[in-house]
């Protein structure tokens, strides 16, 4: 119908195939400079003495060792920050309670706050100077500098992302099939497990996509908690920049080329994601914007 | 009215999400500015109002504007060209938008580092002409260029894809040239979300850290933003002056956060009203 429609109607602004050409021109050209280009880079970069010494930069045990902190720092944060997510959603959709919108805001608040200003204020609470650190000292446990630090860290970044993307779908859910599957006697988590989660999967789901590649990705907060220890407390983007500070520039690559997979297989789950219908409920944030709305829908 | 409360679980779900977010976020948050207060007001302003501190606050602040407008210009071109046009690879153009979004900054900063470096691909042709990015306030700029760039684009595509063009078609029978008609009619009816990305934009500019110090160069005065001075201080043990220093970007992040809420209502407004 659009089609139809389409050909009847007088072009619309900007249409003029020369103003076309050249605005598509300009946006192909300069997006391949600056969007494409620094993707291309890191894996000619990575390749640029072969596949033997890509190789056996990921293998080497430093390496190995960021991989796997970084893989264990997000199976620890991801999960419980999906349960926060689904705990804050469920409170703040189903019920009505005083503070509410404060409650909101607190809980966007470290989409705001710079990565390093998140470090420094850990650092304040667990580190030496801070408000536990002379107690944690003395029952020898190890929090900053340490895997601990870095997951607390972790969690603080991406504290948001889970909430932010079921509260306004379930809030435009309503609370009418949760309230009719208890008037028949279903228990909460029943209700919860057969009527709420069906009904939000796809954006859970998107929630957690994104939220795990943001704690993988992490650089300015766990840079100021971890300590920096080589083989012990270093994640995959702290390796990075120790690699390319090395002048190692083939191995910081390499590692980088990694995390760069991680984030094409992120964007193509997040566009399949939003096919289903994930990430349009909400609107823009600092962690990243809506997904397009369902087209021509007012 | 006041509704009968018939759901379960309020209790447990709000009492986990206090204590996380008590723990989590408002803790640290706390703490820091509990360490910040207790250095007193002379202290407090001595650190905050140094020479290089407020060096570093005109080095963020200026490149943080000049990427925003760049973004402006670049990201306000893509949506228009994704949302109007038709051609090959417009979908992989689309994805490839998130991109800033979902590489890594410490990634970015490499690469973008590597690209823009004396002997790089953009780097060597950009020498010839005179211009120098990699170690200068120019790479500050493009490195929060790149990693914003995705906020005016998304925030403007779906206003875009709403517009009723039945406007356009009013202003074309009145006789409007493309041009009149973008600047008088679609502009205006853009500007909520194009001031909502923007303000995003400015605020994700200012608290970047990991593309930067990669390619700024990171001299006193010259190339150091805010929040490098902020952990240069840490690593010199100086932990009032991190402190002061973290504050100072906490405040600006808060206050960012409330125009950025306002202009965002504000933009869903005209969206709903479209």
């Amino acid at each position: 119908m659009a089609a139809a429609r389409a050909s009847t109607r007088p072009p619309r602004v900007g249409d003029s195939p020369s103003v076309r050409r050249a605005l598509i021109g300009v946006v192909l050209v300069v997006g391949a400079l600056f969007i494409l280009a620094p993707l291309v880079v890191i894996f000619v970069q990575a390749f640029s003495q072969g596949f033997g010494v890509f190789a056996a930069t990921l293998a080497h045990p430093d390496t190995r060792h960021a991989i796997l902190l970084t893989v264990l720092t997000a199976a620890l944060a991801v999960p419980v920050n999906t349960a926060f997510g689904i705990a804050a959603a469920w409170a703040i959709t189903k019920f009505d309670f005083r503070g509410k919108r404060f409650l909101l805001v607190v809980i966007e608040v470290p989409f705001s706050v710079s990565p390093i200003v998140a470090g420094v204020a850990y650092l304040f609470v667990y580190g030496l100077q801070g408000l536990f650190g002379p107690a944690l000292e003395a029952a020898d446990v190890k929090i900053l500098f340490a895997l601990p630090g870095i997951v607390l860290a972790s969690m603080f970044v991406t504290a948001p992302f889970v909430a932010r993307e079921l509260i306004p779908l379930m809030q435009a859910q309503g609370r009418d099939l949760e309230e009719a599957a208890t008037s028949l006697g279903a228990s909460g988590w029943r209700t919860f497990w057969s009527v709420t989660l069906p009904n939000i999967r796809w954006a859970l789901l998107y929630g957690v996509v994104l939220c795990n590649a943001r704690v993988m990705g992490e650089f300015g907060a766990v840079s100021v908690v971890s300590g920096n220890i080589r083989g012990q407390t270093n994640t995959l983007p702290l390796h990075i920049e120790l690699l390319y500070h090395d002048y190692q520039t083939v191995g910081a690559f390499a590692a980088a080329s990694v995390l760069t997979v991680l984030a094409v297989f992120t964007i193509v789950a997040k566009a399949l994601l939003e096919r289903q219908g994930a990430g349009r409920a909400r609107r823009p944030s600092l962690a990243g914007p809506a997904a397009k709305p369902a087209g021509g829908k007012a | 009215m006041t509704r009968r409360r018939v759901l379960p679980g309020l209790r447990l779900a709000l009492g986990v999400t206090l204590l996380y977010a008590a723990i989590i976020i408002v803790l640290p948050l706390g703490a820091l500015v509990f360490k910040a207060a207790s250095l007193g007001p002379e202290d407090y302003w001595r650190i905050v109002s140094s020479g290089r501190a407020l060096a570093s606050y005109r080095v963020t602040v200026l490149s943080a504007l000049a990427a925003t407008a760049f973004n402006l210009v670049f990201g306000m071109a893509l949506a228009w060209v994704l949302v109007r046009y038709r051609f090959p690879g417009k979908r992989f153009v689309d994805a490839l938008v998130d991109l800033p979004f979902a590489l890594p900054t410490a990634v970015a900063g490499i690469a973008l580092t590597t690209l823009f470096a004396p002997n790089g691909w953009f780097g060597e042709p950009l020498a010839a002409i005179g211009v120098t990015v990699a170690y200068t306030p120019l790479g500050i700029m493009v490195a929060m260029a790149f990693t914003s760039l995705p906020f005016i684009v998304r925030t403007v595509q779906p206003v875009l894809e709403d517009l009723d063009p039945a406007l356009e078609e009013a202003a074309q029978t009145l006789g409007g040239s493309d041009a009149s008609i973008f600047v008088r009619v679609i502009l205006p009816l853009l500007a909520p979300a194009l001031l909502a990305g923007v303000s995003l934009s400015f605020a994700r500019s200012l608290g970047e850290f990991g593309a930067i110090i990669f390619i700024a160069g990171n001299q006193p005065f010259e190339t150091e933003i805010t929040a490098l001075l902020a952990f240069i201080r840490l690593e010199e043990y100086d932990y009032q002056a991190a402190a002061a220093i973290a504050s100072v970007l906490l405040i600006t992040a808060f206050l960012m956060l409330a125009v950025t809420n306002l202009l965002q209502a504000r933009a869903l407004r005209y969206t709903a009203r479209g």
